[in-house]
């Protein structure tokens, strides 16, 4: 039995241990944001935090989980309000096709966490780990830096 | 993948009681990035995983007697971004931050990418060109391993069934020393390298001739590998263009690589030899600095 928080839920589940938590998240707990694209940590589709730390959830155990903390896309958005990270992607064009979006909002998220005002070599720097196939990475870096920006009041 | 045992022992010895049961048929498990990725590919199908996330003891960087120790489940990551490592030995912290992506250096650890064995990561060259120390721990024993030892060939090391990797030493520089790292990767900047090198240099007090050198190579042989004839032409000698030709020659003969789609066996040979140049250039220069201010 694995026990586990998702966006301030607590779970239990029943599932074999070779499980990644990719699939527990999809499969079992239907939170079928996170993508799975290359299945080997290289694209980025699957990005999660765990504990707040982004990691690749296609190359992690579920067990790993185990008591701990999950952030997954689903998690962003506070009740009706986008995170900024989602707001200014549809503001300023940072998705095409959208299946890498999900693992880009949360490495920004993850980035703006860290870093709060990073310079473009910092964000191309974390973003490096997030593949678009259609090729939009510059509205994705714009996206971000807009999403950094002080609020205006 | 297929079905194994799951066991996130408590302490070091429930973890070694656990690798003894098991012997062979378990593998350990920390960030998963190696192991996780072979075992979804069907290259290995452990009867036992043992998650070392609950085992105390296997944290933090400290520096000790002339030297930085890391335990073996401190991060990619946070290897990167310690002050101490930026500090004391900026050229790992570099090679650290070189290596695939940020989200890939939170999962992988020190100790795990050790034990992975892969030769075409990028911290063991650079581990070896410092003359780094693994610490391996069993029940009731431990013993320290020259790295240069611990590997043995394409992942394979020299960990016995029931053994851990539990940390690693890392010497810092003598003085009138330098190091450089440089890794050549055409393609994209996450990606494995077509050829890594690392150069240690130690030069005489005058600050001009050669006294030790260490330079090590990855992606170009089953293991990681030193340029030890290399080295031996550096003695006692000051660099200058012929000095730099002679190297790049003992180099093309100590290197063996495979041919893949990052470039022919021949290609690789060739950037081996530059790059080992570069790298030296640079070490020896940054040695020269440090002779120069009588560090």
């Amino acid at each position: 039995m694995l026990h586990l928080t998702v966006n301030g839920t607590s779970h239990d589940v029943e599932i074999p241990t070779y499980r990644t938590l990719l699939d527990c998240l999809r499969y079992d707990l239907g939170l079928t944001g996170s993508k799975e694209g290359c299945g080997v940590g290289v694209c980025g589709a699957c990005a999660v935090l765990l504990d707040g730390t982004m990691i690749s959830s296609c190359i992690a155990l579920a067990v790993f989980a185990d008591g701990r903390e999950v952030t997954t896309v689903e998690g962003l958005a506070d009740d009706e309000r986008l995170h900024p990270v989602q707001q200014a992607f549809i503001d300023y064009g940072g998705f095409q096709c959208g299946i890498c979006t999900p693992g880009q909002v949360v490495a920004a998220k993850a980035l703006l966490d860290a870093i709060p005002d990073p310079s473009d070599a910092e964000i191309r720097e974390w973003m490096l780990g997030n593949l678009c196939r259609c090729t939009g990475y510059y509205k994705i870096i714009e996206s971000i830096r807009a999403a950094a920006r002080p609020r205006r009041p | 993948m297929n079905a194994f045992d799951y066991r996130a022992p408590r302490g070091l010895d429930e973890t070694f009681a656990i690798l003894q049961e098991y012997g062979d048929d378990a593998s350990v498990v920390a960030g998963g990035t190696a192991l996780v990725t072979m075992m979804k590919q069907g290259l290995v199908r452990p009867r036992c995983v043992v998650s070392l996330r609950d085992v105390d003891g296997l944290d933090g960087i400290e520096a000790t007697n002339g030297a930085l120790r890391l335990g073996a489940r401190v991060t990619h990551r946070e290897a990167e971004v310690s002050s101490l490592v930026m500090e004391r030995l900026p050229v790992l912290a570099e090679t650290f931050r070189r290596v695939g992506t940020i989200r890939i250096r939170h999962m992988a650890t020190i100790g795990g990418a050790l034990a992975h064995a892969d030769p075409n990561q990028d911290p063991p060259v650079t581990l070896l060109a410092l003359g780094a120390t693994v610490e391996i721990r069993r029940a009731g024993s431990r013993r320290a391993l020259p790295l240069e030892a611990f590997f043995r060939d394409y992942y394979e090391t020299a960990l016995e069934p029931g053994e851990l990797v539990t940390g690693i030493t890392v010497p810092l520089l003598a003085p009138a020393s330098g190091a450089a790292f440089l890794k050549f990767l055409p393609r994209t900047a996450d990606d494995y390298a077509t050829v890594a090198v690392a150069v240690t240099v130690t030069l005489e007090p005058d600050g001009e001739h050669g006294r030790e050198a260490r330079i090590a190579l990855g992606s170009v042989g089953t293991t990681p590998l030193r340029g030890r004839a290399a080295e031996a032409l550096l003695s006692g000698e000051r660099l200058d263009e012929n000095l730099l030709r002679a190297v790049e020659e003992a180099i093309k003969a100590a290197v063996d690589p495979l041919s893949d789609h990052r470039g022919s066996a021949a290609y690789k040979r060739e950037m081996a030899a530059v790059m080992v140049g570069r790298a030296l250039t640079q070490a020896w220069e940054a040695a020269r600095r440090a002779a120069r201010e009588g560090r």
